[in-house]
């Protein structure tokens, strides 16, 4: 059952977000983690080293894996920071600042 | 640090060692710091010459251990924001020299030959080539590993086993008693609780520092770049608040952002003032660290003595008992150095440095 309608909430209408160039819908107070993972998305970024994916892994702002470009700023915490409409998101790469 | 370098060379002397730790492994003031190996920061004296000495172990050392322990020789550049703290940095650094220290005066035009994104306006700077980083956490714990000491952690020392004669025979712990001809004290900022359980006294004093952890970031803070007054600050008696830009990146991306002290006893409390005032600091020295995001900060406790020089050697006032603490910022970077003092003594011979000004009793002695 959507989780939406188990507890009764009524949310606020829909936006769209991008990721890597892609329409995505959020639903306001979504943080950018819950709307990747809304759309099946559970990686964006890749490692500094050795390029592997990453995602959520302790999703309460702790472990900075979930790091994620936001509107151009880099090592955003994806399970941190509220989705807006709009947001572009983007994956990560590496250290995500040029140079 | 200092306990697993102690072991290390003990052992390499060919000493049985068990390592007994109320915590884990760089548990206490090591993980909490920035892995300095610094002679830039210290003036003439017994502190720089165990400092020299250091150097050259951790150099021995890297041979086997350096890049599992992120062993960086990047040199440290010092820099002044106007001519008399300029003045007072060259005059340090012709004293530094003569002492053996490498010290190359940089002017102002050249400093960004050094370090590119460093503020314009700096009047001058010097360059200390033998400035070397490690990660203190993988340092310890690779000198650990290479001792093959026992090691023995999450065990609480809970007394000095002494007999009827005073002599020191080992520890008790919160689980058993551990024998031993002679105890080394190297529980850093705690080493005060360890002596008066031997019924000495040792005035180590805790002396809290903040560093700030920006996000990962491609290489551009080559050296480890801080401000003239540091120097003054570190040798500083004051309780109150005192920072002074340390900045420097490191092999896993982050820029690190020291430096405070402040003497507030073992307060674990996040301070709001002192992240401000290391962030401002910093952006000084590097204007670009306005738009990159601090990730966390943490804090550790430095092992402060009153005269700024580290208890090493044996104890008379309680035969078999050895201390090796109280280096406050430094542990990190005089660890081998002192590690291979206690080894050399442990093993009956002489000391390659003369530890008269690092006696433990010498401020009881002062009391009188």
């Amino acid at each position: 059952m959507n989780p939406l309608e188990l507890a009764g909430a009524r949310p606020e209408p829909a936006f769209t977000v991008t990721f890597d160039d892609r329409e995505l819908q959020a639903l306001p107070g979504w943080t950018v983690a819950a709307a990747l993972w809304a759309a099946g998305i559970t990686s964006w970024r890749t490692t500094r080293r050795d390029g592997r994916p990453r995602g959520i892994f302790c999703g309460i702002g702790v472990c900075f894996d979930c790091l994620v470009t936001v509107n151009d700023r880099p090592n955003q915490r994806a399970c941190l920071v509220a989705v807006r409409p709009g947001d572009v998101i983007r994956t990560q790469e590496g250290t995500g600042h040029a140079d | 640090m200092v306990g697993a370098a102690c072991a290390l060379y003990a052992a390499r002397a060919g000493l049985d060692v068990a390592l007994v730790d109320r915590g884990p492994v760089a548990g206490g003031t090591t993980g909490a710091g920035e892995g300095n190996l610094l002679v830039s920061d210290k003036e003439p004296g017994p502190e720089l010459e165990l400092a020299l000495l250091s150097l050259r172990l951790w150099d021995e050392l890297a041979d086997e251990l350096g890049p599992a322990v992120e062993y960086e020789p990047k040199g440290g550049v010092v820099v002044a924001s106007a001519p008399e703290g300029l003045a007072a940095l060259e005059g340090l650094a012709a004293e530094q020299r003569a002492a053996g220290v490498e010290a190359v005066d940089v002017p102002a035009n050249r400093l960004r030959d050094l370090e590119p994104h460093l503020a314009p306006g700096l009047t001058g700077g010097v360059l200390y080539p033998q400035d070397r980083q490690v990660m203190p956490a993988l340092a310890a714990a690779h000198l650990v590993r290479a001792s093959r000491a026992r090691l023995l952690t999450g065990r609480t020392v809970t007394g000095v086993l002494r007999t009827r004669q005073g002599a020191v025979r080992g520890v008790r712990t919160d689980r058993g008693d551990v024998h031993a001809p002679a105890v080394v004290n190297a529980a850093g900022t705690w080493s005060g609780e360890v002596a008066a359980l031997a019924g000495v006294t040792l005035p180590v004093l805790p002396r809290r520092g903040f560093v700030l952890v920006t996000e990962p970031l491609p290489p551009r803070v080559r050296h480890k770049v801080y401000a003239a007054d540091y120097v003054a600050d570190v040798a500083s008696d004051s309780a109150a608040l005192q920072t002074s830009p340390v900045v420097e990146g490191t092999a896993a991306g982050p820029v690190l952002i020291g430096a405070s002290r402040e003497r507030v006893g073992f307060d674990r409390s996040f301070s709001l003032p002192v992240a401000r005032a290391l962030a401002a600091g910093a952006t000084r020295l590097f204007p670009f660290l306005e738009q990159v995001r601090a990730m966390r900060t943490y804090l550790g406790f430095r092992p402060y003595m009153p005269d700024h020089l580290p208890a090493v050697g044996p104890d008379p006032r309680a035969p078999g008992l050895y201390h090796a603490c109280g280096h406050e910022g430094a542990g990190i970077g005089l660890s081998t150095g002192t590690g291979h003092l206690i080894a050399q003594i442990l093993g009956g011979g002489r000391p390659e440095l003369d530890l008269t000004p690092f006696r433990p009793e010498r401020f009881e002695q002062e009391a009188v």
